[in-house]
Order: structure tokens, then sequence, then C-alpha cells
């Protein structure tokens, strides 16, 4: 029941909002922080519930589950379930929830109500696609968090918002139209091979099937995610999406909805393909890799300073691309604390770039420079998100990439080494954003005003998470590990034989199982 | 015939009586209300029988009409959808000049060849349902004779409407030459049972019947006449082609495939995949250029008719419940667009520029919510029916392993995304910042339209009907299973 809460508390929030709208200019905004508070406190408590204390053998893959019939005939149900892996991203989704609508706090003022309901939706759509566990639930929340977020780039969006929000609806759902064959192409292979058609993951989990079948259902499914993931090459959209939406967008574009692809590749894509994700895993390190520098070159080349952002996020979505189909305990951790530590930063940067652009009204940052001296807590705050973004030891990202290059140097050591390169290549834009922004001479005469009392807050809720992560990262790893090394012995169980994974780190991680390939093909637990 | 067949034809009878009554009673007092009350306890009536004669299919009633759960499933969505059709166009045609009375006659009996195309099981009942159909649309599309564009309309579907019955009549007598029956079941029996009856003479049958179908359903090549009459006609009958037509036609045609067991003919088969391509195709590029309301529903309706092809063309129980319930999403969808051009239209003409409703989101939110929501049904994004729809005929389509439609449908329905996306965006663009000051002229027109309380109840039906089957279809799964798809 908790877990329907999550997502009903922000469409409620939402609703409500749109209607008080009509009598109040500020209680839309009011609402939706205290739903968004309340679905964080919600998550918390599931969190602290469900997953404290050492998990027991018998526990099965879900610390919560609701299961209710939905359409009987074609086997589909209302299945909610939570793991390790999906309670970390919704704790991360009600935290940039509630810092989405800080950030629109004074931006939005033209249609309040019904900007709110959209903000709103988008994190339910979102919750929900982290915690359906049954296919046709997991597109139905897939597909509906993309109305809103159109709607809040259209309407609220910056001066090219129109083609840029055509260009993100399009590309999103021609991707998840080849994922919805995907998924249907799955439930027919599966009914047909056991009788039993049904569309829930677990039953699903371990379908055999021929190679190339499963390599173009796998596919299916990767350009969904590959494109909300906004790995090159199919990330054309992400920059312009990311760069004419609203703050609030850009925050949860960047924070949650990249997310979402990372978190179906790790979900679905390579426990329900092992084979065909096994075979195919050199091109998509190879693409990552390229991804990763590409994306940090082009961040460097970007005189728009929300450009610039979403660029630095097309190269770190290419280290979560990496670490899940080097697909070893190491990598797929270092993916997911990636994933929640980019959302924190960038979403910071989104958030902090929102704020500039709200007082001197132009995001060209040659126009910028010398703000430091007249705003200082903004000017400290953008140095330790550029910090945190180009991984300096001690931030949440340097822990992610950090695991992920360790375990790809398990599976590839040249693909390691050129990954690195895209560390350095962090420095220069990073580095390069903050000295043209804060440093320099104020050429234009800028004075602005510091930080205010609410901007200030989020940003250190923000810095003390990212720190957080950095320098503890046990609670994040200790709860979705298990998760993570659940979905590799149930993938290893049909793939081919896995590499090995000798010798295991220093940080605290369940046990290796025994030798993976020793089970059956298509043995489950 | 017996006299008890005379009560499982009452979903097709009442409906003329209604007419008859209504021209009737016009005779002696002429009160649009009256008329639209009369015509509206008509249709429910009809309605309720189709619920009563449930009970008694399947039964052949003479070899002309075959009254069984399929039948009675589609003149059920016919008699609902003339029904909200009517609520639609009262406030419509309140503020227009002439009469409005014979409109209603009109729209019943139309209705009327509509249930029987639904039944139909043989070439005559099949010619006199769409002739009573067409007859009555000629009149419909032409009602409002002050405008050229209506006459134009009108004389456009006469003369192409009856060009394409010459066609079907001609391969009709080809098929009987061949067949020696104009029975569907006996055709097709005897289509499989004889080797030398797949004659280039039946099939040439089948096809030239297949070109009076494609008229009907605006399918691509025989589309031409479709955005001309949808522009002209007024918005009621255009949302009534739109779904009462082609749906019966549709519904004659799925049984007529079935029947006949079409699949299994390649020729045919190939006809109808290439058919279904140029359609989705045709529709949804043709649809980017436009800058009318009307005329870019009238492509849409065209992409969609090929989406349903893809259901027709995946044989099975499933391919019809997918037929099934995809007609159903698309009548409550088109219905409701339809209608809200409707409500929008003022006296002096219909809302059909995209103009028109720059900016309704913001001076009339609930308007627009229903028009936002029947856009994203026929996009097909979830919570709405078409999502659903659009689900169930990929699932017939992966069934059945049509790999090449299934994946061009999936490409169509991004390109529709384009017009579709232009239309929403129109809606909630901001009325103050961007519009220039000619939409100030416009503005007195919009500021009364025809919404009233009967429209209004419509609207809200359809929009409930939207999301109760994007959000829980399991129920109409569960009549569609147990109706239509069994019919086979």
């Amino acid at each position: 029941m908790m877990l329907l809460w999550l997502i009903v508390l922000p469409i409620a929030g939402g609703v409500l909002a749109l209607l008080l709208s009509r009598w109040s200019e500020s209680w839309p905004r009011w609402i939706s922080l205290l739903a968004a508070a309340a679905q964080l406190v919600l998550a918390v408590v599931l969190w602290g519930q469900r997953f404290s204390g050492a998990a027991r053998a018998g526990d099965g893959i879900w610390r919560g589950e609701l299961k209710w019939t939905w359409i009987p005939q074609f086997g589909i149900s209302f299945h909610l379930a939570v793991d390790g892996l999906s309670v970390v991203l919704v704790l991360l989704t009600a935290f940039l929830g509630i810092m989405a609508v800080a950030s629109s706090w004074t931006e939005t003022r033209e249609h309040a109500g019904f900007f709110y309901l959209n903000l709103m939706l988008v994190l339910a759509g979102i919750t929900g696609v982290f915690l359906a566990i049954d296919l046709f639930l997991f597109y139905f929340f897939w597909e509906l968090m993309l109305v809103p977020m159109y709607f809040l780039i259209d309407i609220w969006g910056h001066e090219g918002r129109h083609p840029a929000a055509v260009k993100f609806f399009i590309f999103t759902q021609l991707s998840s139209l080849f994922m919805l064959l995907g998924i249907l192409g799955l439930y027919f292979v599966h009914g047909r091979h056991t009788g039993i058609y049904t569309f829930d993951y677990t039953a699903l989990l371990g379908t055999p099937m021929g190679q190339m079948t499963a390599v173009w259902l796998m596919l299916g499914f990767f350009a969904a995610f590959m494109v909300k993931l906004g790995a090159a090459p199919l990330h054309t959209w992400l920059p312009d999406a990311h760069t004419e939406a609203p703050t609030a967008g850009s925050v949860i574009l960047a924070g949650l909805l990249l997310k979402t692809g990372g978190y179906g590749m790790l979900r679905f894509v390579v426990p329900l393909f092992p084979q065909a994700a096994h075979r195919l895993a050199p091109i998509m390190m190879g693409v990552a890799v390229c991804g990763i520098l590409y994306g940090a070159l082009m961040a460097f080349a970007q005189t728009d300073l929300k450009r610039l952002v979403a660029y630095t996020s097309v190269s770190h979505m290419g280290f979560v691309l990496l670490g899940v189909f080097a697909w070893n305990a190491l990598s797929t951790r270092g993916a997911l604390v990636q994933m929640v530590a980019h959302g924190l930063s960038t979403g910071g940067l989104f958030f902090l770039v929102g704020a500039l652009q709200e007082r001197i009204r132009t995001r060209d940052i040659s126009r910028m420079g010398g703000l430091w001296a007249t705003a200082p807590r903004m000017a400290g705050v953008g140095l330790f998100l550029a910090l945190a973004s180009m991984a300096i030891p001690g931030t949440g990202n340097f822990i992610g990439e950090f695991l992920v290059l360790l375990g790809t140097w398990r599976v590839s050591i040249p693909l390691a080494a050129v990954a690195v390169l895209g560390i350095i290549a962090s420095a220069t834009y990073a580095l390069r954003m903050v000295q043209v922004t804060f440093h320099g001479p104020n050429k234009e005469g800028w004075k602005i005003a510091d930080c205010s009392a609410r901007e200030t807050a989020v940003s250190a809720a923000l810095m003390i998470a990212i720190a957080w992560i950095g320098l503890y990262p046990k609670p994040v790893l200790g709860t979705a590990g298990l998760a993570l090394d659940g979905m590799r012995e149930t993938s290893a169980a049909a793939a081919a034989p896995a590499p090995p994974e000798a010798g295991f780190p220093p940080i605290e991680v369940k046990p290796e199982p025994a030798s993976p390939s020793a089970t059956t093909p298509g043995g489950r637990p | 015939m017996r006299a008890a067949d005379l009560v499982l034809l009452l979903p097709i009878i009442l409906p003329a009586v209604t007419a008859a009554a209504v021209m009737l009673v016009l005779a002696f007092r002429r009160s649009h209300g009256l008329t639209v009350g009369l015509t509206l306890a008509g249709l429910a009536a009809s309605f309720a029988s189709v619920l009563g004669v449930a009970a008694l299919a399947p039964q052949q009633v003479t070899s002309l009409v075959v009254v069984d759960g399929y039948a009675l499933f589609f003149m059920g969505l016919i008699i609902g959808a003339t029904f909200v059709v009517t609520l639609q166009a009262r406030a419509y045609l309140k503020g227009r000049a002439g009469r409005p009375e014979e409109f209603y006659i009109l729209l019943v009996l139309a209705a009327t060849g509509a249930t029987t195309l639904a039944a139909s099981s043989h070439f005559a009942s099949f010619l006199l349902g769409l002739e009573m159909l067409s007859v009555s649309l000629y009149a419909l599309i032409a009602y409002e004779r002050e405008g050229p564009l209506g006459v134009e309309a009108g004389i456009k579907y006469l003369i192409l409407a009856a060009f394409s019955a010459g066609f079907l009549l001609f391969g009709m007598a080809l098929v009987y030459a061949g067949v020696g029956t104009m029975e569907f079941l006996a055709i097709g029996a005897r289509l499989r049972a004889g080797g030398q009856v797949q004659s280039e003479l039946v099939l040439l049958g089948l096809a030239m019947m297949l070109v009076g179908v494609g008229f009907k359903l605006a399918l691509v090549p025989f589309h031409l006449w479709a955005p001309d009459v949808y522009e002209g006609a007024p918005a009621p009958v255009s949302g009534f082609i739109a779904t009462v037509s082609k749906g019966a036609v549709f519904a004659l045609l799925l049984r007529y495939c079935s029947f006949l067991h079409l699949h299994a003919y390649g020729p045919v088969q190939l006809l109808f995949v290439l058919i279904a391509i140029a359609s989705m195709f045709g529709g949804n590029l043709l649809a980017l250029l436009q800058n009318n309301v009307k005329r870019l529903l009238a492509y849409s309706s065209i992409a969609h008719l090929g989406y349903l092809l893809v259901a027709l063309l995946a044989s099975g129980p499933l391919a019809i419940a997918a037929a099934g319930y995809y007609l159903v999403a698309y009548f409550v969808t088109t219905l409701g667009a339809w209608g809200v051009v409707t409500a929008l239209s003022g006296k002096e003409g219909d809302a059909e520029a995209l103009d028109d409703y720059r900016g309704l989101a913001w001076r009339r939110p609930w308007l627009a919510g229903v028009f936002t929501a029947m856009l994203l049904s026929l996009i097909g994004i979830p919570v709405t029916a078409g999502f659903v729809g659009k689900f169930y005929v990929l699932m017939a389509g992966v069934r059945s392993s049509l790999w090449l439609p299934v994946v061009i449908l999936v490409i169509n329905s991004a390109i529709g995304l384009f017009y579709y996306l232009r239309v929403v965006i129109v809606l909630y663009r901001h009325a103050r910042s961007e519009e220039p000051a000619s939409g100030a002229l416009r503005e007195p027109s919009l500021v009364v339209p025809s919404l009233s309380l009967t429209g209004g109840v419509a609207l809200c039906g359809l929009t409930l009907a939207l999301i109760w089957l994007g959000v829980y279809p399991a129920t109409m799964i569960r009549i569609i299973e147990a109706t239509a798809a069994h019919a086979f």
C-alpha cells in the first residue's frame, strides 16, 4: 500500500494545486512542496523499515510488493514492487522533486496551478517507472511521464521551446514504441514456450529464446532506454530539451528522466536478455566510451551554460552505460552510484543556472564573468558542483565513476583506459565553466543578489547529499548491492560464462556466489 | 421468415421507425426540442433493443441478415455514436439559418443503414445498407445549403460514392458469376472447396469490391474525397462520417474477410498490406501540411483506418477483438474531437483554422482539456483509450508476426506526433504574448460557441469513457471477447 501512496501523493498534490490555483497564487507551490516532502518522508520510512538490518536468505527479491489484477485477459496486473535498486532511485526522485518545486518557486508565475500539476505528474510517472514490475504497467508509466514533461518544456520553456519539446516527444515516443514491440515479442515468446501469457517481470526472467530473437527484442528495449539515458548517438534531443526547459524541467530531465533509462538498462535489458547483452556488450561499451568522450568535448565547446551542463550529462551517462554492460559487481554498483550522484550534482547545476538566469536574463557564458565578487555564496556552490561534476574524490560522482572504471578494467583494459580520459576531459569543461562564469573581469558590470535563504537551503542539502555519498557510500551500496547481485545471479544463470571475478574490493559487498556457469540455463532461484 | 424474427431485427427496425415517427410529428408540429427528444428516445429504445436481443443471438434471420454478438456489438456502437452526434448537433444547428429538424431524420436513417451493414451477411443487404447510409449522407453533408463548401462537398461525395458503388456492384456481379451465390458464408465455403472458382474472375470481383469498400473507409488511394468532404460538411456530420459510416463498413469488411478467409489468398492479402501501408503513410504525411483542423482530422482518420487494417490482417479471434477495441476507442476519441470542433463553432462558420484554437487552454480550460485528451488518445498515450487500442492492435500484429506493417505502424505513430502536437501546442500557446493583433478580430465568434448543456454532457461522457477505456479496459475487453470475437 505504501508503494501506491508514493505514486498517489504527487498526483493528489498536483491536482489540488491546480484546483486551488484559482484562489491563490502561492498555494499551488506550497501544496506541491508539501506533497513532494510527504513523498520523501514516505520513501525514507520505506527505506528504514524494509531495508534496515541484514537480508535473510529467504527474503526473495522484493522487499515490498503490491499486486492487483488489472487486465486478466492479457495477464496484466497492477504490480508494484520495491527492491534495493528501486528504493534508492525513489529516494532520489522524492529529493529532487522537492528541489524542482523549490527551483520554480519564483520563476514560474504564469499558470502556476497547471505548472505544478505537470511537475507533480512527471514525478508520479517517474516513481511509477521505478516501482512497476509488470512490463505493461512499466510501459504505462514510461509513457505517462512524457506528456507532462512535454507541457513543461513547451509552455514554460525558453525561446526555442516548441521545436525542442516536439523533438523530445518524438524521440522518446518512437523509441518507446519499439520497446513496446520488444515487450510484446517477449510476451509471445514466453507465452508460446510456457503456455502462460503474462507481462510479469519475474515470470519473464530467464525466458529461453533463439539468439537472433533475443538480440532483436533486446534492441527494442535498448532503443527506448538509450534515448532516455541520453547516451550518444541517440542523445540529440537532450541538449535542446535541457536547454529550453524551465529550471524545474531541466532539473527533472537531468536528475531523474535520464535515470529511468539507466534503471531500465539495469533492470530489464541485461536481466531479460542476458545472452544477447553479453554478446553485444563489447559494442555497447565501445559506444559508451565514445559517448563519454564526445559529450565531454561537446560540453567544452558550448557557450550556452545550460547546453554545457546538458552535454556533461551525455558524457556522464556514458559511464552508466559502460557500467551496466561491464555487468559485474563493481561496475553495476558504480553505475547506480553514478546515477544518483549525477542526479544530485547536475540537478544542482541546473538549479544554479536557473537561479543565475533569473537574475541576469542570459545563459551566454561569454557575457558572464566576475560573478564571484557579487554573489560569493552562489559561486561557491557552483564551484562545488563543478568539482563534483569532474568527480573529485569526496563527491559521490567520484565513487560512481571510480567503481565503473574499476569494473570495466576487469572486462576490458583498453576501454577502461580510454574512459579515464573522460574524467580528464571533465576537468577541462568543469573548470572552464567556473572560470568563465565566476572569475575573470566582470565585463557587463553584473550586480546580482546572492543566494536567497531558499536557494541556500536547497544548495546546502544538495552538497551535503553529494558529500555524504562521496564519503560514506555504504548506505547506498548496501541497499542496492543485494538487488544488483540478485539480478546478476539470475542473468548469469542463463548467460555464457561470466568474466572471472576473483578477489573482492574493499567496499562492503555480499560475497560472490559459487561459479554461476554451473547452474543450468533458464534456471532461476 | 417468422414473426419472432422481427424481434431479432428490432435494432434495425427501431431506428427506421424513429425516422418515420420524427417525420410524421414534424408534419404537425415543428419544434427543434421535440424532434431532438424524440430522436434521442428512439435511439435509446434501439439501444435497449440491442441489449434485449443479445439474449436471443446468434441467429440467421433470412439469408440476408445475421444477428449475432458481433453484429449486435457494432449495432450498439453505431446507435450510441448516433446518440452522441445528436446531442452535439442540437446546439450546433440551433444558431444556424434554415430548418434544423430534418437533420435528425437523415441522421437516424443513416444509422439504420449502418446497423444493416453491421448485420449483413449477403450482398443484397450489404448494398442496401450501404446505399441507405450513402443517400442520407449526401443530404447531410450538404445540409448547409447557403455556403459554397457544403454543396461542393455534397456533390463531390455524391459523384464519388455513386461511382464507387458502381465498382462494388460490378464486383459483386463478378463474384456471383464465378461462385454462384451471394451469401458470404457460402461464398467462403465454395472458394475453399473448389479449385477453379479461384479464378481471375472472382479475384477481379473481390478487388473491385475492395474499391467500393476502400472508398467508404477513405483508404489510400481512395481517400481523395475525405478532406474536402470533412471540411465542407457540418462538424457533427464529419464526426458521424468518420465514426458511424466508417465503423459500419469496417465491421462488414471484417466479417466479409473472416467468412471468406481472404487472408488465405496471397494476392488479396498483399493488396491489404499495400493499402494499409499506403493509408498510414498517406494519411499521416498529408496531415502534416494542414492548417485546417477539420482537414487534419480527416487525414488523421485515414491513418487510423490504416492502423485498423493491420488488425484486420492479423487474423484470428485476437485480431477481431483488437479491431473491435480499436474501433470503440476510435469512436470515442473521434466523436470527442469532432465534438470539441462542433462546440467551438459559432454561427458564422466552423472553428477550423488552427488560429481559432490559439490559447484555448487559458480561455476555456475544460474544453481545451477535453480536446487535449482526445488528441493524446489519437497519439496513443496511456490513460486514454487510444493507448489500449494501439497496444491491442500491435499485440495482434506481433502475434501474427506481421513485422512489416507493425514497424510501419510504429513509425507512423511518430510521424503523427508532429501534427497532433502542433494542435496541442496551439491550444496552450500564451494568448497574450504571441498572439498577433488579428487574433482579436476572431475573438467574438469564439466567445459564444455553441456549447450547450447537451453538447457538454456528451463531451463529459466521452471523456469519461475515454479514460475508463484507457485505465480499466478489462470490462470492455470482456464484452468484446464475449460477443464480437466469438462470432467467427
